[in-house]
């Protein structure tokens, strides 16, 4: 029933499909409506990683080697984590100098160097070729082993056949026009291949879905879970080695790690993969999500190798099977056609969606890095001069298309039956590996130069060559074989498989280990020795220093050149309306309309043009074109240095903005909390204003009132006319106190208060001042007791200010001490350089609320009327300012009931005391 | 007319010209010199007007005047708030706590005996028309 036609018939179907979705996606993607605009379309494409070769080869390696098929997706595993630091940086550059391949980012990374843009394209062609002729063998050997159903014959028995009933060649022409069609649409090669991308998330969903549905049937189906598969491999003396990966067999520590770092490498630099990850790329957070989707895609796709493997093993004993065909082969032979039909068409998925993405990035690359560098400079094909170079551009990538797939069928011809594929594989792979020094050095190291990177990719290259590509044609009798057994003219120190005697490693590590250190150590030596262009020093700093400034390759140019000019050079490459589009755009980010505005042909522009340009035909190319037509003048390697510097100085500057701007909002912060405090302030003034004005107009009012009296009444009585009068003298005198109060208190408060300090006798003061209040003492008949000590030191005052505290501390007393019965006891002590003096009286006291707050301005002992004393409410704050001012301390201690006290200290003369304290 | 008057205040000058002219003026007059005191004194014997000082211990003039308002039965007093406290906010304050009047110190003493008895008049005459 699996005759040949149905599965050519199926096969067409699927490609039909294929074809179907991609058109769909692009005709979409043009109505502006893009289906890749999402980070799952996107995780997909980058599972273009699983070609043909994971397909079949895991198989092939897990039924000879266990597990040690595992290392080529615990690469991508690992590295895929460091791209939050490597693939975001290669995203933001590639976008920002529209980089349209490998080749042309590493040409524009070190000076736009045609040579190298020509030298990685070369490296990746030939690098690629053989991974290309994989997938043609694995596609046409399991249509050749399908076609025999129910008969397993492997297809080395069929025998070769002519070129032109060769699978192979049938399907790499079917594969050329698929990608001829869909991946020249456009000229534009910085745009997106949507209906490319679509296609290919597409075939990773039908791999995925063929091989689980194998792993599940064989898992399953013939056995009976994984542990009925892994116990019946175990039991199994040849199968049970395999379980202990590291130990016998040819997985070695040695070539795990190298093929661990080569498969990390190989997803950052195979060209497909950087087609897919950064020139498809559309949206730089989509990595956000590629990043942990695109390892569960890799442990899915895997989960079933080793059952799959186990049970080919197990299934075909006798080794006449190969195991690179299990899983099509354990399908038939349970007779499960549909399920074969399925698995062709899977592993048909695989290797369509790597040839077509590899071979449009390939093509890209050999257009714009190769060909067009060389056909641009022969001025003999006046090609400068030609009006529309779009229709040249298109053809030489159609033509590169078709000649990289006859050059992977010719690969296959020549050398595919030599190999398993996963050795196939593995060549290409430390191919593309000798991109790295160039490219993550390139990123990350400003002082990396042209030649560096050239000398470093050449040496690394030619290792690859000799010590893996050159054995690959040998044992396929293209070379002779003594070549590998004895070395080049006999000299053995040079055989390919074991250099300088390096011996006891499997190929690929041993090829990895030389190559890397030749081509790191070449890179990095060169770079050292030289010194870069001022083109190498401006591309490396727009490079290495992505993140830190914008983009502004504008500044580097510097020249002559007309608008006119521009357009026609965009227009050649673009064609009109995509120069037009283009010209629009710039205008319209500047405030003008394209094309009745003039547009300054200055610096900006010609940078803009040869960016569009480099988009479409790489940095290179674009270079040299834009130097045809605007007349630049060269800018020296310290002019480069001074604008990079004044970049520099720019962002010095931004930090310091940045600086001031906390700054400022620290010092906002603090006039807002002044300001708080001086609202605070205000509103206390306030009262203080209201307070006063209070107590101003309370004796104004009985002055007033009382005058009133005696003036409309002429008839009042002699005695009362007495009293009144006496009221109005008091209070007058209460007025004239407070008022002068209030300006003391003002004066000392605002600091403007004068203080004639001198050295002031304590005792003498103490003496006159009681002397002076005799009278009032006697008037009230209170007894006075003064205890003071026969010698003291003399403090620092103003004698007239202690004079006028001690005052209100003894008038205090005389007010609250009952007449007669009063008694008043002042004392002067000295301690701890401090002189004190106590006033005491005998009075009601005052309670613990009255104290905390009888400092405070307007605030008075005595509740009642019958209690309230004259005074005015400010004695004792002034009181307490005058002590505090001369550095001393003022309290009061009372017990309501029994007398209060009030003291306060007075710091002594420190010259006297220190004299005193020492004798 | 002889009214009864309480006059509050812990001014004791003031309470002495207060009562001075009050008496002069054929009143009869009590004196409190505080809230408390005031509002005892219009329990024992309601008086027809009170002159309420407002700055005062114990209780404050608006304290006075709110409890005085809350009793129906004193309603028919009349209130003249006397205080050196005259900012617009202070007046405002004493007129919406019910006091019928509000006389800023210092006051011209003819004038306050005039508008304790324009008080009465005005509450004499008919309302509303």
């Amino acid at each position: 029933m699996l005759q040949g036609w149905v599965i050519v018939v199926t096969s067409f179907a699927y490609l039909g499909l294929l074809f179907a979705i991609a058109y769909y996606a692009d005709s979409r993607a043009d109505r502006g409506r893009s289906v890749i605009a999402s980070p799952y379309i996107y995780s997909l494409s980058l599972a273009v990683y699983a070609t043909a070769w994971t397909f079949y080869g895991s198989v092939g390696r897990a039924a000879v080697d266990g597990v040690g098929f595992l290392p080529i997706y615990l690469g991508p595993t690992l590295m895929i984590a460091l791209w939050w630091i490597v693939m975001r940086k290669i995203l933001r550059i590639s976008k920002q100098n529209r980089i349209t391949s490998l080749a042309d980012f590493v040409a524009s990374r070190y000076g736009k160097s045609a040579l190298l843009g020509g030298v990685v394209t070369i490296i990746a062609v030939i690098g690629i070729v053989p991974y290309i002729s994989l997938q043609l063998k694995a596609v046409s050997s399991s249509f050749i082993i399908l076609v025999q159903y129910p008969e397993i014959i492997m297809p080395a028995k069929v025998g070769a056949l002519p070129v032109l009933q060769d699978t192979a060649l049938w399907v790499a022409l079917i594969l050329a026009i698929f990608t001829v069609l869909f991946g020249t649409r456009h000229l534009y090669s910085a745009e997106h291949h949507e209906g490319m991308v679509a296609a290919i998330a597409f075939e990773s969903l039908v791999k995925l879905l063929a091989f689980l549905a194998v792993g599940v049937f064989v898992t399953f189906g013939i056995y009976n879970g994984f542990g009925d598969v892994f116990a019946r491999a175990a039991d199994e003396p040849k199968l049970a080695a395999m379980l202990t990966p590291l130990e016998g067999v040819a997985g070695s520590y040695a070539s795990w790690i190298w093929l661990t770092i080569l498969s990390m490498l190989a997803i950052m630099f195979l060209p497909r993969q950087f087609q897919v990850t950064v020139i498809e790329n559309v949206d730089e957070k989509h990595l956000h999500k590629a990043i942990w989707l695109f390892p569960l895609y890799m442990l899915a796709i895997n989960i079933f190798v080793l059952p799959i493997a186990f049970g080919g093993r197990l299934h075909f004993p006798d080794g006449m099977v190969d195991a690179d065909t299990f899983v099509l082969t354990l399908p038939m032979a349970e007779r499960q056609e549909l399920l074969a039909l399925l698995v062709f068409i899977g592993g048909l998925s695989a290797a369509t969606g790597m040839v077509i993405v590899e071979t449009i990035a390939l093509s890209t690359m050999v257009c714009n890095d190769l060909v067009m560098p060389v056909l641009l400079r022969q001025r003999r094909l006046r090609l400068a001069e030609r009006r529309d170079l779009t229709g040249l551009l298109l053809g030489i990538r159609r033509g590169a298309i078709v000649l990289i797939l006859l050059l992977g069928y010719l690969y296959f011809r020549l050398a595919g039956e030599a190999y398993a594929l996963v050795s196939i594989g593995l060549i290409s792979f430390a191919a593309v590996a000798q991109f790295a020094p160039a490219v993550l050095g390139g990123i990350f190291w400003k002082g990396a130069t042209r030649r560096g990177a050239l000398a470093g990719l050449c040496t690394g290259f030619g290792v690859w060559f000799y010590t893996l590509l050159l054995p690959a044609l040998a044992r396929s009798d293209w070379l002779p074989r003594s070549l590998l057994e004895h070395g080049p003219f006999g000299n053995e120190l040079l055989k390919p498989l074991e250099l300088f005697g390096l011996a006891g490693l499997d190929q690929i590590t041993h090829a990895m280990l030389w190559s890397m250190i030749a081509n790191v150590g070449v890179y990095v030596v060169v770079s050292l020795l030289g010194t870069p262009s001022a083109e190498e020093h401006r591309q490396a700093s727009l490079f290495v220093d992505v993140f830190r400034r914008e983009a502004g390759g504008a500044r580097f140019w510097r020249g002559t050149a007309s608008v006119p000019d521009l357009y026609n050079l965009l227009a050649r490459f673009l064609g009109p309306e995509g120069a037009d589009t283009a010209f629009a755009e710039y205008a319209r980010a500047r405030g003008r309309h394209w094309p009745d505005a003039e547009l300054a042909a200055d610096a900006e522009l010609v940078h803009f043009a040869e960016t569009q340009l480099a988009g479409a035909i790489g940095a290179a190319s674009a270079r040299i074109m834009v130097a045809a037509v605007a007349k630049e003048e060269a800018l020296t390697l310290n002019e480069v240095r001074e604008i990079l510097d004044e970049a520099s100085q720019v962002v010095v500057y931004s930090h310091k903005l940045e600086q001031k701007s906390r700054e400022l909002e620290a010092a906002t912060a603090e006039l807002r909390a002044a300001n708080e405090a001086l609202k605070e302030l205000d509103r206390l003034k306030d009262d203080f204003i209201s307070t006063v004005t209070h107590e101003l107009r309370t004796p104004l009012t009985s002055i007033r009132a009382f005058s009133e009296i005696l003036l409309a009444d002429p008839d009042v009585e002699l005695a009362q006319r007495k009293k009144f009068l006496g009221i109005i003298t008091r209070e007058t005198e209460r007025l004239t106190r407070l008022i002068n109060q209030v300006l003391d208190l003002a004066k000392i408060e605002s600091g403007r208060a004068e203080w004639h300090v001198s050295r002031v006798e304590l005792r003498e003061v103490i003496s006159d001042t009681l002397a002076g209040m005799s009278q009032v003492f006697k008037e009230n008949n209170l007894e006075v007791e003064a205890r003071l000590p026969e010698r003291i030191s003399p403090v620092n005052a103003d004698i007239d200010r202690l004079i006028q505290v001690l005052l209100n501390l003894l008038s205090n007393a005389v007010k609250f001490c009952e007449p007669g019965r009063g008694r008043i006891e002042v004392t002067l002590s000295e301690a701890d350089g401090y002189a004190r003096i106590d006033v005491r009286d005998n009075g009601p006291g005052i309670s613990p609320e009255e104290q905390r707050v009888i400092f405070d301005k307007f605030r008075q002992a005595g509740d009642t009327l019958t209690n309230k004393p004259p005074g005015t409410g400010l004695g004792l704050h002034i009181s307490r300012q005058i002590v505090e001012h001369f550095g001393g301390r003022m309290w009061v201690a009372s017990v309501p009931g029994k007398g209060a006290c009030f003291s306060f200290t007075l710091p002594l003369e420190p010259a006297r005391a220190e004299a005193r304290a020492a004798a | 007319m002889k009214r009864k008057v309480l006059i509050v205040d812990d001014e004791p000058n003031i309470v002495t010209a207060l009562e001075f002219l009050l008496q002069r003026s054929g009143h009869e007059v009590k004196v409190a010199t505080n809230g408390e005191e005031a509002l005892a004194a219009i329990e024992r014997d309601s008086p027809d007007v009170v002159l309420l000082d407002v700055m005062m211990p114990i209780k404050s003039g608006y304290e006075v005047c709110q409890r005085m308002r809350e009793r129906p039965e004193w309603r028919h007093i009349k209130i003249v708030m006397l205080s050196a406290k005259g900012r617009e906010a202070e007046v405002s304050k004493g007129l919406a706590l019910g006091a019928d009047l509000y006389v800023t110190k210092p006051f011209s003493t003819q004038e306050l005996i005039d508008q304790i008895e324009g008080l009465f008049e005005e509450s004499a005459k008919p309302s509303g028309g």
